[in-house]
């Protein structure tokens, strides 16, 4: 029993440090498809980040008229025709899952669709490259100027000035935007401008401020490699089928000069068509080299897969050695088959009838939500009082709620003791039996109620009792069940 | 004790103390530990000078902004006034009637009042005005007093038999103790009380004497009928409501040693517009008349 473990010497692993310094990262700047894919997605989720709060949206008097609104204080969502109340928060769980599950639905199509073109880390450090490059020149350059140890001169002194100054301005305005989903947006620009806006909204514009300047200005691609969940959670996600960025070894090892292809190919023997040109690695916003397989920094931007076309066009191969492509594909080739795609196979099916079924539920519900509710609450103590005649009465804490923009009137009646006479405290209703209270437009409305019954026709302990309100004017109902407690 | 030496491996000196060969190493404190106990022994002199620290003899050192956490509270009770000023200044000014008709002030009355209620009321009428044996419920529609909103006012006010010249006067006599009636007539009449609210009575009482001694004790108080008296406090013996009991025991009990619970009188405690809001409180608790 007594074996003696023998330790391979090769795997004893190295005991170093388990930090790693940043090794900076110098993107060249890139033209074509993916590039331009690119340019389009960013204006396209800047502008409706920048704009949308300025939409108008007209919900008729005393309603804010802004399309989309977080009112916390009066604890209302506007989204449009939507207008959500608190205890309406799972649409956004609703919400939450289709997001989830359009994320699962990329991954399996397009590998990381989200983190190389719609994620906001992705899409502010890209800007954020962008400035960088028209100030301070593209790679070389700032790899130059980076490097250099000469005392700043003032012009190099200008450029990081004015770099920074950019940063910090886009950076505001991002919090600037934030904040104005949460109140008028025309009304508190003109407060912020004039310094007149509460204080908490300068806080979470410097909050936000500082947190894109951090995040897209300095920690960049370190966010998606160190912080950010996802790239490990869709590792697990996808699968062989998934077309992800993927340099085609097939074809382009190995790797050797034009020159030297050509003639290898002229004797017959196989030769790559990756001509070592490192275009892919400094195109590359988070300094990897595509070649060495899929990784988990690599966000699957594509613009390795422009800067590899351009290098192609240019010595005359075929494009396309880097693109959307699988591992299956690469064998297929490799064996002389031809490749196949399958975009549409179980997983993509399922996905996707699970965010029509996700969807199809909240839209159901979103058009038959009632716009008129009742909430009951039973009197704890006393549960019930004995009357000087003998009858039981029980009282009730009850909560109307009218979501409609205007008052109506509704008549409240009780279904369950054999009878019961309602009673609303405060209310000299002009119909006693069924009193008619006034709901107030988009609120809701406390009622103490007492319903009263006779003992010996209601010797149950405890009797279901339906309590119903009845819009007069448009017929709509709501009710809710609480029970008759004698003593 | 060895001497102070040279440490080879941390470059450091030793303090010189030894045990059993391990060296003591002289390691000055961190610096930042240094600055930030400095800053607090600076910051606590600041203190002193700034606020109230150092008790004297009869006084204290007031420090020089002059800082009462007294003061402080007072300043927010203020604000606290000041935020519901107009709103209770409308209840104060607000007829009794008027308060439950306006939605507005039923809301506030009926929050104010809970929150009096529960602070002044509930431990003798229970948090909900459910009341308990001697401690009439508040919930029902059988009141000692009255119940419409001024008699409600009245008795918070001047409370019963406590003492105030204007409190509300009366109390069931101790019949037996005071010795004008006797053991058997007190079962009796007890039996022809549980008859008046329809209540069994035991068998081959006589309903006759009964009679008699109810007419000739009871009614001056309870009325003719029994229907009771809110002048004086009297309660009606016709209903389903018993304050202490109904059984013949309790009955007889009541009738040998009286009774006379106490409310106590809550004028010049409570202001006048939290009577007002507990006097809405109670009667829309479902039992106003």
């Amino acid at each position: 029993m007594n074996k003696i473990i023998q330790t391979d010497p090769d795997q004893v692993e190295d005991v170093g440090p388990l930090y790693a310094a940043r090794k900076n990262v110098y993107p060249q700047s890139v033209f074509g498809t993916f590039r331009r894919i690119k340019w389009g997605l960013m204006a396209f989720c800047l502008g409706v980040y920048y704009l949308l709060p300025f939409v108008r949206w007209n919900r008729g008097l005393g309603a804010p008229d802004q399309a989309v609104l977080i009112d916390l204080p009066n604890s209302r969502f506007y989204f449009f025709f939507i207008e959500l109340w608190p205890q309406e928060v799972y649409y956004f769980t609703g919400l939450l899952i289709i997001a989830a599950l359009t994320l699962f639905l990329m991954n399996s199509v397009g590998g990381r669709i989200w983190c190389g073109y719609l994620c906001p880390q992705t899409v502010w450090t890209d800007l954020f490259y962008a400035v960088e490059r028209l100030i301070e020149g593209d790679r070389r350059e700032r790899m130059r100027k980076a490097a250099s140890a000469d005392p700043l001169k003032l012009g190099r002194v200008f450029e990081i000035v004015l770099k920074h100054s950019i940063w910090l301005l886009i950076a505001w305005w991002t919090g600037g935007a934030w904040v104005l989903y949460f109140t008028d947006a025309p009304t508190l620009v003109k407060k912020l401008v004039t310094f007149q806006a509460p204080a908490i909204a300068y806080i979470w514009i410097a909050i936000l401020t500082a947190t894109t300047y951090l995040l897209a200005g300095f920690m960049r691609e370190q966010v998606c490699v160190y912080m950010c969940p996802w790239p490990r959670i869709q590792a697990a996600l996808t699968d062989e089928w998934a077309l992800n960025v993927t340099y085609r070894y097939d074809r382009g090892e190995k790797r050797m000069s034009v020159k030297k292809a050509n003639e290898l190919r002229a004797l017959g023997l196989p030769a790559g068509d990756c001509v070592d040109c490192y275009q892919c690695v400094a195109a590359c916003p988070t300094g990897i080299d595509i070649r060495n397989g899929p990784q988990i920094d690599c966000i699957q931007c594509g613009l390795c897969i422009d800067a590899c076309d351009n290098v192609m066009k240019k010595i005359g191969g075929p494009t396309r050695l880097i693109g959307y492509d699988n591992d299956i594909n690469i064998q297929r080739r490799m064996a002389g088959e031809p490749p196949i795609y399958r975009i549409v196979r179980p997983r993509t099916i399922i996905y996707t009838a699970l965010i029509a079924l996700v969807g199809g539920i909240m839209l159901y519900a979103l058009l038959t939500r009632s716009l008129l509710d009742i909430n009951v609450l039973h009197d704890r103590n006393p549960v019930a009082v004995k009357l000087s005649d003998g009858s039981i009465r029980n009282a009730y804490t009850v909560r109307l709620l009218n979501k409609r923009g205007f008052d109506r009137v509704v008549t409240i009646d009780v279904d369950g003791p054999q009878d019961a006479v309602l009673h609303v405290v405060g209310d000299d209703s002009i119909t006693p039996d069924r009193p008619m209270v006034v709901l107030g437009r988009d609120g809701t409305t406390e009622l103490r109620v007492l319903v009263t019954a006779p003992s010996e026709k209601n010797t149950e302990k405890s009797i279901p009792t339906k309590f119903r309100i009845t819009d007069i004017g448009l017929g709509e109902v709501a009710s809710a069940i609480d029970n008759f407690v004698s003593p | 004790m060895a001497e102070s030496e040279l440490d080879e491996v941390s470059g450091k000196t030793t303090t010189g103390h030894q045990w059993d060969g391990i060296k003591e190493l002289n390691t000055p404190l961190p610096r930042w530990w240094l600055i930030t106990f400095y800053a607090s022994i600076l910051w606590a002199i600041g203190y002193w000078v700034v606020y109230p620290a150092w008790p004297l003899l009869w006084s204290y050192t007031r420090g020089a902004l002059n800082y009462s956490t007294r003061a402080a509270v007072g300043v927010e009770l203020a604000i606290l006034e000041k935020i519901r000023g107009d709103k209770m200044i409308a209840l104060g000014a607000a007829s009794l009637a008027d308060i439950e008709k306006d939605p507005a002030l039923l809301t506030l009355a009926r929050a104010r009042g809970k929150a009096a209620f529960g602070d002044n009321c509930a431990p003798c009428h229970g948090s909900g005005g459910a009341g308990a044996k001697g401690y009439p419920n508040l919930n029902d529609d059988d009141w000692l007093w009255g119940g419409s909103l001024d008699q409600i006012v009245q008795t918070i006010q001047f409370g019963a038999r406590s003492g105030h010249t204007k409190t509300h006067e009366g109390a069931m006599l101790a019949f037996g103790k005071e010795g004008i009636l006797k053991r058997d007539e007190i079962g009796t009449v007890a039996n022809y009380v549980r008859s008046l609210s329809g209540l069994p009575t035991r068998q081959g009482y006589d309903v006759a004497a009964g009679a008699k001694i109810f007419a000739e004790n009871c009614t001056s108080c309870h009325g003719e009928a029994g229907k009771g008296n809110q002048e004086l406090g009297a309660p009606n013996l016709t209903d389903k409501i018993w304050l202490y009991g109904s059984d013949e025991a309790t009955l007889s009990e009541t009738i040998t040693n009286g009774r006379a619970g106490v409310m106590p009188a809550w004028v010049g405690r409570l202001d006048p517009s939290t009577i007002k809001a507990l006097a809405v409180y109670v009667h829309t608790l479902g039992g106003g008349k």
